[in-house]
């Protein structure tokens, strides 16, 4: 197993640690991971992380949850079990159409926004028996956390740390995965 | 700085007016001045009319068709005569169809007016802290509130007084005298009351107009936010006001052409139209006005954030105009129904259309966070927003008044146009009388460092 010195900067608050970001990164480090205990607004962008397309699979999502309703409806209530509902017989998906309207949109919003999260946790590298990446548990509390590997020296990059307000700064042997 | 209105706006509000002066004139000449004359009409039209008729009627066997002749009677009521011929029906609707026309037009533009006021109120209300810099345009829009309401009421009236009862049918007491479901209405449905009402309405939404501008103003030099604080509560209390006002406005002057007919939501589908077209409208004038260089303090993200009101809004028309229609189409009830019958039968592409306009193309145009900051997508998505919803005024008070008789001809349009033109006159006018930025506003700073 491979092993590498990264260190560990942590920030209690959200401005100092997005202007510390843009320093660090000004100065042409490489900063490997930031943990937050909320997200924090405009950091993916100080980061230079690529745009998240998690959109696009919501909308992909959201038109397979539509499709599905639509098909089950039409087994449902036209296909397999035709009734005479307040005078209107199934007899055609489009004439009885306004009364699925409501299981269309709920279906489209159930599988957009399950699918979506369940999508998200996946790419985050999240899932059931996972144990927690972050390297300090006051990441979840009311401490940020940056992570940066070393190369080179470790001093200066201290240094620089401190200079943009950083509350500790501690240096890791960190087991590469 | 301040806006000046360029000439070459002001030639085009004024071609706007006298062409829209024109057209709206050549809509009452070439109304049939008699009976006799539509009958030849008819006779001619009918050698390439042919199965038109009974092609829709079977389509919607379904939904009641027995019931839609209830709406052909009310007309039928209209007419002096009560055995009136088919001809006869046809020249009412026709010599009615000039004053449909203005009016329709007349309450799309005053429809935007008064809601952007009540976009406008809701800002102060909340005490948002992106808006500030976009109230000087919306105050200019709301300049049209007072004007556009007169000449909408106006018009009502004067198809009493001076027309025969063209737009209303509950005006008409020889209509009344026979109908038992008006007589019941007629508690409500009166001159004198309606009268009431509308002056009532009026002076409601002018005061606070006037009073909220000039607290406006008076903060730009202010030394304290009192001024502030006065337009903060004379907007939190104006919203009340509003939304009784403008519910029984959408019963009054909208509801009230097809007096059979009620929906209990109505007021509500006014107001979706309303909000979504007067958002619309201001971003399509701050994006017009960033174009010529003015409102430097306006960003992308003002832009982003407008842009999403309009896609929010068209989602929420939808979902009322959705409400207000599977409920009636589901319970199937006569009275109820035949509004919709009457309407797909004899409005289907603009019925149907309307939805695609104002539900699916902003739904798609607009769902794309990144094109909500593209100048020419909003303008585009913008401008079928618009026109959406002047077809949904039309699809509100033409089957009432003209019936299968309907086209957007030179009437129509000639209204649209001379409305524009008073619009455009209107609001430019007030935006140049102040500062486009509202910089006594305590959230001016705020404002224009909004970034998202």
């Amino acid at each position: 197993m491979e092993s590498s010195k990264v260190i560990h900067a942590l920030y209690n608050d959200d401005d100092i640690l997005m202007a510390a970001v843009k320093k660090v990164r000004a100065e042409k480090h490489h900063i490997e991971e930031v943990y937050t205990p909320f997200p924090v607004h405009g950091l993916d962008k100080a980061l230079g992380l690529a745009p998240t397309r998690i959109a696009i699979a919501s909308f992909i999502y959201g038109c397979i949850g539509l499709t599905v309703a639509v098909v089950m409806m039409n087994f449902i209530m036209i296909k397999d079990w035709p009734q005479n509902i307040g005078g209107k017989p199934s007899f055609s998906y489009l004439e009885n159409m306004p009364a699925f309207v409501p299981i269309m949109f709920e279906l489209t919003v159930f599988f957009a926004a399950h699918l979506m999260v369940i999508t998200f946790y996946l790419r985050s590298r999240m899932w059931p028996f996972k144990n927690a990446e972050n390297p300090d548990p006051r990441t979840t509390d009311d401490h940020f956390l940056m992570e940066i590997p070393v190369h080179g020296d470790e001093n200066e990059l201290t240094n620089l740390l401190k200079e943009t307000g950083a509350v500790e700064i501690k240096i890791v042997d960190k087991e590469a995965h | 700085m301040n806006y000046t209105v360029s000439n070459k706006l002001k030639i085009v509000s004024i071609i706007l007016v006298i062409v829209g002066l024109l057209g709206m004139g050549y809509g009452f000449m070439s109304t049939p001045e008699s009976v006799e004359q539509v009958e030849t009409m008819l006779a001619n039209e009918s050698h390439h009319g042919g199965g038109h008729e009974a092609a829709t009627e079977t389509a919607h066997h379904e939904m009641a068709a027995e019931t839609h002749d209830a709406h052909g009677d009310e007309a039928a009521q209209a007419t002096e005569d009560h055995g009136g011929s088919h001809a006869e029906h046809v020249y009412h609707r026709l010599q009615n169809r000039p004053w449909a026309a203005i009016y329709v037009a007349a309450f799309f533009f005053f429809m935007i007016a008064l809601g952007a006021l009540a976009f406008y109120a809701i800002q102060r209300a909340a005490q948002a802290g992106w808006s500030p810099v976009l109230f000087r345009v919306m105050e200019a829009i709301t300049a049209y509130v007072l004007p556009g309401a007169v000449i909408v009421f106006g018009i009502a009236l004067a198809s009493h007084y001076i027309g025969h009862n063209n737009i209303f049918i509950w005006m008409d007491d020889k209509v009344v005298e026979h109908d038992e479901l008006i007589k019941g209405k007629s508690g409500f449905l009166n001159m004198g009351f309606f009268i009431g009402r509308g002056i009532f309405f009026i002076l409601g939404w002018a005061g606070y107009r006037y009073l909220v501008r000039k607290f406006s103003i008076a903060q730009d030099t202010a030394s304290d936010t009192s001024n502030f604080k006065k337009a903060f509560r004379f907007s939190a209390a104006f919203l009340v006001f509003y939304i009784v006002t403008e519910s029984i406005m959408s019963w009054d002057w909208v509801m009230s052409v097809d007096p059979h007919w009620f929906s209990t939501l109505f007021g509500w589908y006014v107001f979706a139209s309303m909000f979504v077209s007067g958002i619309t409208v201001i971003a399509l004038m701050t994006i017009y006005l960033k174009s010529k260089g003015y409102l430097e303090f306006v960003n992308d993200s003002h832009l982003h954030d407008l842009a999403k009101f309009m896609f929010g809004i068209s989602i929420f028309w939808t979902y009322l105009w959705f409400s207000q229609f599977m409920l009636i189409w589901y319970s199937n009830i006569p009275e109820e129904v035949t509004y919709f019958v009457t309407r797909i039968e004899d409005y289907n592409l603009p019925f149907f259309g309307m939805l695609a306009l104002n539900f699916i193309f902003p739904f798609l145009i607009l769902m794309n966070s990144d094109f909500k900051r593209v100048n020419w997508f909003v303008v585009m998505a913008g401008i079928i927003i618009l026109f959406g919803h002047y077809i949904d005024v039309f699809n509100m008070i033409m089957p009432a008044t003209v019936g299968d008789q309907w086209f957007i001809g030179v009437p129509e349009i000639g209204a649209i146009l001379f409305f524009a033109g008073l619009f455009l006159w209107i609001v430019f006018t007030s935006l140049s009388k102040a500062p486009l930025l509202a910089k006594g506003n305590p959230f001016i700073k705020e404002s224009e460092h909004f970034h998202y």
